[in-house]
Formats: structure tokens, C-alpha cells, sequence
């Protein structure tokens, strides 16, 4: 930066500009390039099938079914966590409730419980459960933490004073939420809205073990009668296209709103609002809340851990060393994918911070499209593309890695960018200067800087892989089983017991990482 | 900016720590993924508990280990198909007779040992000897007495496709059960017949992906009754308790197509590299021990095919069954089944 400053503005220009090095450009290339793969792919199969028969495939009664399931569902879910996570967040940050500490935590952990595990414990709680209702109530418990998060933040962010203002000048509570709050959060609930919609329109093993159908629930059932045919990628080609949609609507409301405050001076905390008469409402909002969305799913767990279903039970010498084979093969999928998916983001993220350029930008965009691709267009798109042109790859380890790589690319990217544009450039400079080569610098100075956020990066890709369902089931090895494939075996051929110690381990060790991070990135926001 | 205090930067350090000595622990006990040339590779659509089961106890006594790749029965033949000559699989062992066919008719297939198929009536088998019947189960009409009565139950499972059915009766076009069906009434009734039953059905019929949510629904009241193989309702009955039950099956009687029996069965792969421990493999599935260990325990609910092995006495009794009369021949191999049931917009 100290050049920038002493030649002014034409260096700094020149600075910005500057092209990355070719080897780690061609680094940076890998990531977009293998997000890039299985959706090119899907959409050119798509385009292939022959016209009529696409339209007689398209124009399926079918598809229109799914099309008013599907839509219905996102709809009714996004509505619902939107409503959920703002009184839930407003609760938590602006009111006098006792304890909204801890309801404050207690109101983010469902994000810990993927939804096939608590679709495994409501189906097996009431198979009443095995229709929409259930898959309403079972993704908006899941995905409302989506919307209370992003609010709760912009919530604490606000400035008191405008809503002050509008107090003073006559407007009631309601109505100074509804006109003076409500503007202000709408990026935070959009954007939390339509990643809960992103999240509903990609969602598999839940909606498969509720028997609800889906856009995803049907490609998998094209893919079990036909195994690689031109129905499921015309399907998912248009599951795509809704995916995409939402994803941009997101990155537009994301990135155009937003509301500045203008002025300097300390922000005061907003004065908590006395709820008085309606406290025990709230409380017990708070307690069903908490009671459906982690009490059903860890009780259900807890209770199937301890019944004995005869009929679920393998033979019982076998399960302890099932257990631990489905335990190894989890910890070890979830650490190197989270390896290699961060290793991936390390050098696209680096060059994005620091060699800004259309080109760069247009490359990290590439990277968050993965978003928009459901996991299992993905693992369809490579089972195809390996069985057909790169056969050594098919049913490997490797396949599987590269497939939670790209589903998990953004999700590692957003961390690994923020570390990166914390380190301050002077810093490596001065390492430079003191006569250390670019590799003692990188080791020295680069990673005691960004290690912390490389380390939550790894571990967010490491929880999601442990909990991931849809690639994992079509793309391990033979012979490979995950704590998540058994409970999808288990439950979906209605053995609840047997799959509840798996259920359990896959719960620990994603409440168990969720915690570690949790309380690491506590402990640096009160250092700081 | 502040620079960071070192002391924060100590827990992020022991983490890296506990995850790289996680990593190489579990780098060190990973299971072997890939197969030595000892290891026998089943592909299978059967129930996982069942193959669980017999993998076990067929390693146990044998030595050899046996590594699983499970699908759905018409997913695993298409794969096995675009696998070719490549396929890692040495031996099929699926629900239904049809996808076998259907490998058998690409010349996919090796013979099995004639010793292995005298074990099983010859009727239950492939005619040219490329595949053997292992298991079988029942074509069943699953019915909720809350909401039907057993005299109103149809003689025929043609007449669910009658108006007066319409909301009553749930099925799971897309689960590989059906599709023998869809092609017993085709062999028997003609394919105009068949394609009007499929309309009507359409009409009529709650649609759920696989017969555990059709008989799921049924026991609960979401509808009176439903079509599915007996084995997923004594699996329901084991699972919930006699007790906690709702639902009874119907016997579809005197030949009618609706008591079809599935044959469940396994194959030996052309390309196998390990024909000999493959061969062992199907013997061992059809020998009387291993027979008589699934019709005992309460883990399969299917009727053991070896001559004069008793099944589970949970269900009813073989000999009872009234099945129609068709060849394994004449069921084919699913893929005009499939077909109807997309023009019928079932799937």
C-alpha cells in the first residue's frame, strides 16, 4: 500500500491491475472449473434429447405435479421461516426475555441437525408425518435458522436512533417495526428467504423419507429405473433453472440493498423492549420451538437407541464393527474432502483479494454457482461423464471427494476469502523486506494470520460433508459405507432402531464441530 | 489494524493437531476400498438386512470377503449393462426375475453350475440356466379394516382400475415390485387391457415412491388399501409390534394375476474375474442350511425356494398361494412395463 500512497492515484490503478502469476492463476482455475463440469454437462444432455421426445417427457402430467409440489412446498417453508426467524430474532435482541441468551443459541443449533435425521425422527415418531405437512414442518425446522441469523446480525447492527425518532413522533411499537425495522432488515430477510428457498428446492433425503415428491426425489427414482437415461436430465435441467433463479435473486438483493448510516459517533445498544404480560407467550413460543426443531429429533435418537427393533437388527455381532467402519469411513470422507475443498479455495480466494480484475471476479462468481447446483445433479452428472469418458475415476474415492468439493466450494470460499482479506499485504511486504523468501513468508507470516479462518473453513466443509446424504449414496465406493448412508438404508426400509446409532454418532460429531466453532469464533470476537 | 495477540492463536493450533492426528488415525484404519483379487463383489438390489445376513455368514464359512454395492433392481441392471465387459461385479442378486432377463438377453451372463440349480424347482429358474431363483415373494393387496371392510376386498386386482375405487387404493409405480406386475398383466390380459388398467389406476391411485410408503400409509389411515409384496407388511408387523398394527393383507385367489410371485434371484457375471468363489456364492444362497436360516429368522420375509425348506410361519403358507400360471419367460424384462407406465404418466 505504501507505493499507492506516495505516487497516488495512477499507481494505484496500475497496482489493481496487476496480473496474478500464471501458476497460481492456473490454480485458482480448478475450482470454477470443476464447478463448472457437472452443470455444463447436465444442460448439454438435456439440450440433446431429441425434441419431440422432450416435450413428451416435459409434458408429463408429471412433471406438472411436481412443478405445484415442489414450488408449493418452497413457498410454504420460505413464508414460514421467515416468520420464524424474525420473531424469533427479534425476541432474542430486542426484548427484555428471560434468558434470550441462551434461546439465542438454542435458536441457531437446528442448523446442526441435517434434515434427513429429523425426517428420520418425526417419520418414526407418526408415519402420519409422510406428506406435505411433514415436509413443511420438517424443512422450515430445519432451514429457519437461514433467516434468524442474518436477521438477529442486522438487528444488532441498526441504529437505535431512527427507530427513537419514530417513537417520538407518535408511532407505536407495531407500527415503528412494521415502518421504520422492517425496511431496514429487508436485504438480511430476503437473502435469508431465498436461501432457505435455495436449500428447499435442493433438499433430497428428507423429502425421500417422507415420501414427498420433489424435483430431487423424482431424478432419483429416473435414476433407479433407468440408471442414466434422457428423463433425468431433462429434469434436472429444469430444477437447475429454478435453482439458478433463486441464486441470483439472492446475490441481487444481496448485494444492491443495503441501508447506510451516515454520521459518526458511537452506536448505542437499543434499549430492550419490557414484554410484560406477553413474557410467558414468548417463553413458550421459544421452548415449542426448541422442543420441535432439536427435542423430537435427539429424543427420538435417544429413544430408538434403546429399543430393540427385531426385525431392524443385522446380526448383532456385526453392528459394533459396522458402527466403527461407517464411523472411520465418515471422519475420513468428511477430513480430506474438507482438505481438498479448501485447498481449492486457498488459491482462488488469494487471487480474488488480492489481484482484482473482471476476470477474477467472473472466476469467483463461477465458484458460487455451485450453490445453485443440487448435490444430486451433481453426482448424476459424474457418474455419467466417468462411466462414459473416464472410466478410471468411476466408483473411486477420488469421484467422491471431487463431488463434495464442488457442492462445498462456496461454503469454503466465503471463509477462506474473509481470512484472506484480513491479512494485511504491509505485513508480507515487510517479511520481504527482512530478507525471507516468498515461501518463508507464506509459512511465517501468511498462515499464523489466515490459519484461524482456513481452520473454520475446514471445519464448516468437514461438518457438511459428515452430513451430507445425496452424493455420498450415489457416489461411494462399493463396499463404502458412511454413517449417512446407513441411516438412509435403515430408515427408508423402515428399520428406525437400527439406524439410530448411526443417527447418534453423525449427531455428535456435527454438534460437537458446530460447538468447537461456535465458541472459537466467540472467543475471537470478544479478543477483537 | 491491531495486531492479533498470540494467545488467541494457541487453540486454533492444538485443533490443527486433533484434526491431523484424527486424519492419520483414520488414514491408518480405513477399510480397503479397493478389492484384492480375493474379495468376491455382489451387486445387489435385494433388502440389506437379508444380504448383510448371508455376506456374513458366507465369509465366516468360506474366508472369502465380500464387498456390496446396493441400488435399486433395474438401476443396478442398467448399470451393469453400461459397465460392459468392465464391470467390477461378480455376481446379481436382485428382488425381481425381470432385470435378470434382461442381463441374460445382452449375453451378460454366465451359466450357473447345474448342482446349484437342482436345488430349486426348475420353474423358479432361468429356462437357458443363466440364473437361479432364490426367494420369492407374494403380489398382496394391503388394507386398512378401519376404512374397508374384508367383504368389500376386489376379486381381482383388475377391478381396482373401476371408478368406484377412485382414492382408495395407494400403489409404487416406480419401486421395481411393480413392474412384473404391470407385465403379468400384459402376458395375461393383452397390452390394450393392460394400458386401460394402468389409466384407471391413475385415476384411482395415491401414488408413493417404494411399497414401505404405500403400506406405511396404509397402516395409518391415509388410505383403505394398497398394492404391495407380503414381505413389507410382515416387515412392518415386526417392526411396530402386533400390537400397534392397523393394517391386514388380502390374498388375491383362483389364479388371479394380482397373486403374482416375484422370484427373487442371482446371477453370475460373464465378466466376473472371480467365477469360481461367484459360483460358490449363488450355491451358497440356495443350499439348504442358508435356505433354512432365511425362512427361521424374522429378518426376510420371503418364501426360501430350495425343495423342502419351510418359510417363516408368519406367512402364509406356499402351497396355500392360488399365483396365475406364467413362465418366467413370459414376465420378460421390465422394459415394456416401464414404457406403459410413463404413457399412463404413473412414472
Amino acid at each position: 500500500m505504501t507505493e499507492a500512497v506516495a505516487s497516488g492515484p495512477a499507481s494505484r490503478q496500475r497496482a489493481s491491475r496487476r496480473q496474478p502469476p500464471a501458476a497460481l492463476l492456473v490454480l485458482a482455475l480448478i475450482g470454477p472449473l470443476i464447478v463448472l463440469l457437472p452443470l455444463a454437462f447436465t444442460l448439454f444432455e438435456a439440450a440433446r434429447v431429441d425434441g419431440a421426445e422432450a416435450v413428451e417427457l416435459l409434458a408429463r402430467p408429471l412433471v406438472g405435479e411436481l412443478l405445484v409440489n415442489t414450488i408449493g412446498l418452497v413457498l410454504a417453508a420460505t413464508v414460514a421461516a421467515a416468520t420464524i426467524g424474525t420473531a424469533a430474532a427479534w425476541l432474542v435482541e430486542r426484548t427484555d426475555l428471560p434468558g434470550y441468551r441462551a434461546w439465542g443459541v438454542l435458536a441457531a443449533v437446528p442448523l446442526a441437525v441435517p434434515p434427513f435425521v429429523s425426517s428420520y425422527a418425526w417419520v418414526s415418531l407418526s408415519p402420519g408425518l409422510q406428506d406435505f405437512a411433514g415436509a413443511w414442518l420438517v424443512v422450515t425446522c430445519s432451514y429457519y435458522p437461514l433467516v434468524y441469523l442474518p436477521v438477529a446480525a442486522a438487528l444488532r447492527g441498526l441504529d437505535p436512533a431512527l427507530e427513537e425518532t419514530a417513537r417520538s413522533l407518535g408511532c407505536g411499537s407495531c407500527a415503528c417495526f412494521r415502518s421504520v425495522v422492517l425496511p431496514q432488515l429487508r436485504p438480511a430477510l430476503l437473502g435469508g428467504m431465498l436461501l432457505v428457498a435455495l436449500n428447499v428446492l435442493v433438499e433430497f433425503g428428507a423429502f425421500a423419507l417422507l415420501r414427498f415428491r420433489t424435483f430431487t426425489t423424482e431424478l432419483y427414482a429416473e435414476y433407479r429405473t433407468g440408471f442414466d437415461g434422457p428423463g433425468a436430465s431433462l429434469l434436472a435441467a429444469v430444477l437447475l433453472l429454478l435453482c439458478l433463479a433463486c441464486l441470483f435473486a439472492e446475490v441481487k438483493v444481496r448485494g444492491g440493498a443495503g441501508y447506510a448510516r451516515l454520521g459518526r459517533g458511537v452506536r448505542r445498544r437499543a434499549a430492550r423492549l419490557k414484554l410484560g404480560l406477553t413474557t410467558l407467550p414468548a417463553l413458550a413460543g421459544f421452548a415449542a420451538l426448541a422442543m420441535t426443531t432439536l427435542g423430537v429429533p435427539l429424543g427420538m435418537i435417544a429413544y430408538w437407541l434403546t429399543q430393540h427393533g427385531a426385525a431392524a437388527i443385522s446380526p448383532a455381532e456385526a453392528s459394533v464393527s459396522l458402527l466403527i467402519d461407517a464411523t472411520i469411513s465418515s471422519l475420513w470422507l468428511g477430513l480430506s474432502g474438507a482438505a481438498v475443498t479448501v485447498a481449492l479455495a486457498l488459491p482462488l480466494g488469494f487471487v480474488a483479494v488480492r489481484y482484482q480484475s473482471r476476470f477474477v471476479t467472473l472466476l469467483e462468481r463461477m465458484a458460487y454457482l455451485a450453490q445453485g447446483v443440487p448435490g444430486i445433479v451433481v453426482a448424476l452428472a459424474l457418474i455419467s461423464l466417468t462411466i462414459r469418458a473416464a472410466y478410471p475415476l468411476y466408483q473411486t474415492t477420488p469421484l467422491l471427494i471431487a463431488a463434495y468439493a464442488i457442492v462445498f466450494l462456496p461454503l469454503a470460499l466465503v471463509s477462506v476469502r474473509a481470512a484472506l482479506s484480513q491479512a494485511q499485504r504491509g505485513l508480507e511486504e515487510a517479511g520481504r523486506s527482512l530478507g525471507l523468501g516468498w515461501a518463508a513468508v507464506a509459512w511465517r507470516v501468511l498462515l499464523p494470520l489466515i490459519g484461524p479462518g482456513l481452520g473454520a473453513a475446514a471445519a464448516l466443509v468437514f461438518v457438511s460433508i459428515v452430513t451430507e446424504l445425496t452424493a455420498t449414496l450415489l457416489l461411494a465406493p462399493i463396499g463404502t459405507q458412511t454413517l449417512a448412508t446407513q441411516v438412509w438404508a435403515d430408515t427408508s426400509t423402515l428399520a428406525f432402531a437400527a439406524a439410530a446409532p448411526y443417527a447418534a454418532l453423525m449427531m455428535a460429531l456435527s454438534l460437537l464441530s458446530t460447538w468447537l466453532l461456535a465458541r472459537r469464533f466467540a472467543a475471537t470476537r470478544f479478543v477483537s | 489494524m491491531p495486531l492479533v495477540p498470540s494467545h488467541t492463536l494457541r487453540p486454533a493450533r492444538s485443533i490443527y493437531v486433533a484434526v491431523c492426528a484424527a486424519f492419520l488415525v483414520s488414514l491408518a484404519l480405513r477399510p480397503a476400498a479397493a478389492a484384492d483379487a480375493a474379495t468376491l463383489t455382489l451387486y445387489s438390489a435385494q433388502h440389506h438386512q437379508v444380504v448383510d445376513q448371508l455376506t456374513q455368514s458366507f465369509t465366516k464359512e468360506t474366508g472369502i470377503p465380500v464387498r456390496v454395492h446396493s441400488g435399486e433392481a433395474p438401476e443396478i441392471a442398467n448399470q451393469i449393462a453400461q459397465e460392459g465387459a468392465r464391470s467390477p461385479a461378480d455376481v446379481y442378486f436382485t428382488e425381481n426375475s425381470p432385470e435378470l432377463t434382461l442381463l441374460d438377453e445382452k449375453g451378460l451372463l454366465a451359466k450357473i453350475d447345474p448342482a446349484t440349480l437342482a436345488q430349486v424347482p426348475a420353474k423358479y429358474s432361468a429356462a437357458d440356466g443363466k440364473w437361479v431363483g432364490v426367494l420369492a415373494r407374494e403380489n398382496v393387496l394391503a388394507f386398512n379394516p378401519a376404512m374397508i371392510r374384508e367383504n368389500q376386498l376386489p376379486a381381482s386386482l383388475m377391478d381396482l382400475a373401476k371408478p368406484a375405487w377412485k382414492g382408495k387404493v395407494a400403489i409404487a409405480p416406480s419401486d421395481a415390485d411393480f413392474l412384473p406386475l404391470v407385465q403379468a398383466v400384459v402376458a395375461l390380459k393383452g397390452k390394450a387391457a393392460a394400458m386401460d388398467w394402468l389409466k384407471g389406476l391413475k385415476q384411482n391411485a395415491q401414488v408413493f415412491s417404494d411399497d414401505e410408503g404405500v403400506v406405511a400409509a396404509v397402516d395409518r389411515g391415509a388410505v383403505a388399501t394398497g398394492i404391495i409384496n407380503n414381505y413389507y407388511w410382515a416387515r412392518l408387523r415386526t417392526e411396530e409390534g402386533v400390537d400397534k398394527l392397523h393394517s391386514q393383507i388380502h390374498h388375491f385367489a383362483n389364479g388371479d394375476v394380482g397373486g403374482l410371485i416375484n422370484v427373487s434371484g442371482a446371477a453370475v457375471l460373464a465378466s466376473s474375474k472371480n467365477p469360481e468363489a461367484a459360483q460358490r456364492f449363488v450355491a451358497y444362497l440356495v443350499s439348504k442350511p442358508v435356505q433354512t436360516m432365511l425362512g427361521k429368522g424374522d429378518i426376510d420375509f420371503e418364501y426360501p425356494l430350495a425343495k423342502g425348506v419351510a418359510p417363516n410361519p408368519l406367512l402364509k403358507p406356499f402351497s396355500e398361494l392360488q399365483p396365475p400360471q406364467i413362465s418366467m419367460a413370459q414376465l420378460g424384462d421390465d422394459r415394456q412395463a416401464a414404457q406403459l407406465l410413463r404413457q399412463a404418466g404413473l412414472i
